[in-house]
């Protein structure tokens, strides 16, 4: 038999679509099926060439990295802080170009905390930022591996990474971090900032990197307080490793075990 | 019994008024997500303090409905409930509607939506959040399979593997979704092992509520009476699924109750809250655990579809309100960063966190429902997935089921 060319549609056989009700189904079928196992297939395997493309390195570009024998950390004399002075948090606040008066939506790399023992009344003051520990919550939770966490044991996010799903600031137990809510201007060169990302105190990375203190550091030093000391706790002849092995020192929140690399002395 | 399983035909204005009203409501919330896309979420109610605000509490709900709308499938394929087996089709596409409904909420509210292609490309696996994108699509795509062998007469035979492949997957899938607040050591509220299954038990609930609310909207909407024997099953089903939710509730509040370091969260939800000691009581235990219960089992009620209609729809509402509860109550109660200590600070340490969720967040979450509402209405017109007759079920071949 000869196809038809008045056929509606198109197969050839005079009104099939009156006469065999069931074909245009199973065509219909077929083609869901063909269309349910292709999309199957994509979402049960996500991108496994994208992900080559996406993880490709520069060629050409060397760096040197972070030391993994250095472990970077702080020492707070909360007994030399005292309530009232500010003066850790305007210094990091110019450093990374921070707005001076924070509200709820604005970022605080580091914040003044004022304590008080419920049972005996004692008081203390003290900075807190990102303690940078080495089983860092934060890390872990990250999905995308945009928060990480340096060999010299600075916690840092990659704004190139950072999707914004903000469950790192679900998971840190000091509530370190902040998120970018609005666009941001004016930015500082060494301290790239983006809106929709979450940021932390980055240790100033940018200046260790370059072989000096971070700004809350050099800025406690200068109101004449001093209360802030900042080295590599994994040598020995260095102020903080020795400061840490004389006096009785503690590491907030030490129940969690997260082995932060900011401990407090006088609490 | 042959189950012959028809697109919905000859739909009246009331199936297209009811279509252009939700692709309104999900065109302002992707108008909604393009606004804090633009602006960022400065225009939303959410702070520093409140990280996850009322667009997070829709998408749980939804996700956790998806898997929970399953069970009906779940019930034929892999427990052997044929009497459940013409209404599988419409439980496998609610889940996926669900599923992507939730979703997409979830990833427009990211503070970089435009970044999906590096949440596709850049894995730490151990984040439960790295695991769940793999679970949802994953769970998508079994699920996608599941319907293909359900409705193609050639792959039938294989309709009970991909039963159980996705019955497997969509407990790991809740486990994982649970897990994301389970996994978390620094809030009072999260950290425990229990969050998982209890999660699991909130979504057998809050799944098969949002089916009886599909299923006899659909029966009032085509004039296909469902069959009282089935209305009895599927209520019943609720009710055990509504009370073994409360027990998972009072087993949670119980085991901090006994501890002293949770005397605080404890009192902030159950006694002095404000808004979410209310929503607790009033939504989640009222209005999503104690109603539906009432209705769904009192001999006056339990028969008539409209009271079952209202007991699904209160176990919605009373979802909603466990989410709210569990994901912004647990931000606004204080870190306890120095516990026996009371703290004061300028970034809102040792004070209950405000939050007033903005029109934006309120668009986004309901944009979610509604296309979660477009998506069925389009499957169910042009694809079968319901089943001609409500009114006859095949009868289960051991005879004792049928008996009830």
């Amino acid at each position: 038999m000869k196809p038809d060319s008045t056929s509606s549609c198109g197969c050839g056989k005079n009104a099939c679509s009156d006469e065999r009700p069931d074909e245009p189904s199973q065509v219909r079928r077929s083609l869901l099926g063909v269309a349910a196992a292709g999309l199957a297939g994509v979402l049960l395997a996500p991108g496994v060439r994208l992900i080559e493309i996406a993880q490709a390195a520069t060629p050409g570009v060397a760096t040197t990295g972070a030391n993994p024998k250095v472990r970077w950390g702080m020492l707070i004399d909360s007994t030399k802080c005292t309530p009232g002075c500010n003066a850790c948090v305007v210094g990091c606040q110019t450093e990374n170009g921070l707005t001076s008066q924070p509200g709820p939506t604005d970022t605080q790399y580091i914040r003044k905390i004022e304590i008080k023992e419920i049972k005996t009344g004692r008081t203390a003051s003290l900075p807190m930022m990102c303690q940078h520990c080495a089983d860092p919550p934060c890390v872990d939770v990250c999905p995308t591996g945009a928060s990480f966490k340096r060999a010299d044991g600075i916690v840092l996010v990659d704004k190139h990474t950072c999707i914004g799903c903000r469950y790192c600031m679900m998971a840190c137990p000091y509530k370190a971090r902040s998120f970018v809510h609005e666009p941001i201007t004016n930015q500082k060169p060494d301290v790239p900032r983006g809106v929709g990302t979450v940021e932390s105190c980055t240790m100033c990375v940018h200046r260790v990197d370059r072989g000096e203190q971070p700004a809350c550091v050099v800025a406690c030093a200068a109101a004449g307080y001093n209360a802030i000391v900042f080295g590599n706790l994994n040598d020995p002849d260095s102020e903080i490793a020795k400061r840490v092995a004389q006096f009785n020192t503690r590491q907030i929140r030490a129940d969690l075990n997260l082995d932060p690399g900011v401990r407090y002395q006088g609490l | 019994m042959k189950i012959d399983l028809r697109q919905l035909k000859g739909s009246g204005p009331a199936y297209y008024l009811l279509l252009a009203g939700l692709l309104l409501v999900t065109g302002m919330g992707l108008g909604a997500a393009w606004h804090m896309e633009h602006s960022g979420h400065i225009v939303t109610g959410m702070d520093n303090q409140i990280v996850w605000g009322l667009p997070h509490v829709f998408a749980v709900f939804l996700v956790v409905a998806a898997s929970g709308a399953l069970n009906i499938a779940s019930m034929s394929s892999v427990f052997g409930k044929t009497a459940f087996k013409p209404l599988a089709p419409l439980s496998g596409l609610l889940a996926i509607a669900l599923l992507i409904g939730g979703l997409v909420v979830l990833m427009l509210d990211l503070g970089r939506a435009d970044r999906l292609i590096v949440a596709m490309t850049h894995y730490n696996f151990k984040s439960i959040f790295a695991w769940n994108v793999i679970l949802y699509s994953g769970f998508v795509g079994l699920v996608l399979a599941y319907l293909w062998t359900m409705m193609e007469r050639r792959m039938n035979v294989y309709s009970g593997y991909a039963g159980l492949a996705a019955f497997i997957w969509r407990l790991l899938l809740t486990t994982g979704t649970g897990s994301i607040f389970g996994f978390l050591i620094g809030r009072q509220a999260f950290g425990s092992a229990l969050l998982g299954p209890m999660f699991i038990v909130f979504s057998l609930s809050y799944g098969l509520a949002v089916f009886l609310l599909v299923l006899l909207a659909i029966s009032l909407g085509s004039a296909r009476p469902l069959e009282p024997g089935m209305q009895a099953r599927l209520s019943r089903l609720l009710a055990i699924f509504v009370a073994a939710s409360a027990y998972f509730v009072l087993i949670y509040h119980l085991t901090n109750l006994y501890f002293a370091k949770q005397h605080g969260l404890e009192r902030f939800i159950l006694l002095d809250g404000g808004i979410y000691t209310y929503l607790f009581w009033l939504g989640q235990i009222v209005l999503g655990g104690l109603l539906p219960l009432l209705l769904l089992l009192h001999p006056r009620t339990r028969g008539h579809s409209s009271m079952v209609l209202l007991a699904s729809v209160l176990v919605i509402v009373g979802g909603l309100a466990q989410m709210y509860v569990t994901i912004i109550g647990s931000q606004a109660f204080p870190l306890d960063i120095f516990p026996g200590y009371s703290i004061s600070s300028s970034f809102g340490d040792g004070v209950v966190a405000a939050y007033t969720a903005k029109l934006p967040e309120w668009l986004l979450g309901l944009g979610g429902c509604g296309l979660v509402g477009v998506i069925v209405l389009l499957a169910i017109r042009n694809l079968a997935f319901v089943p001609q007759r409500l009114d006859r079920f095949p009868t289960e071949p051991t005879g004792t089921e049928a008996a009830h």
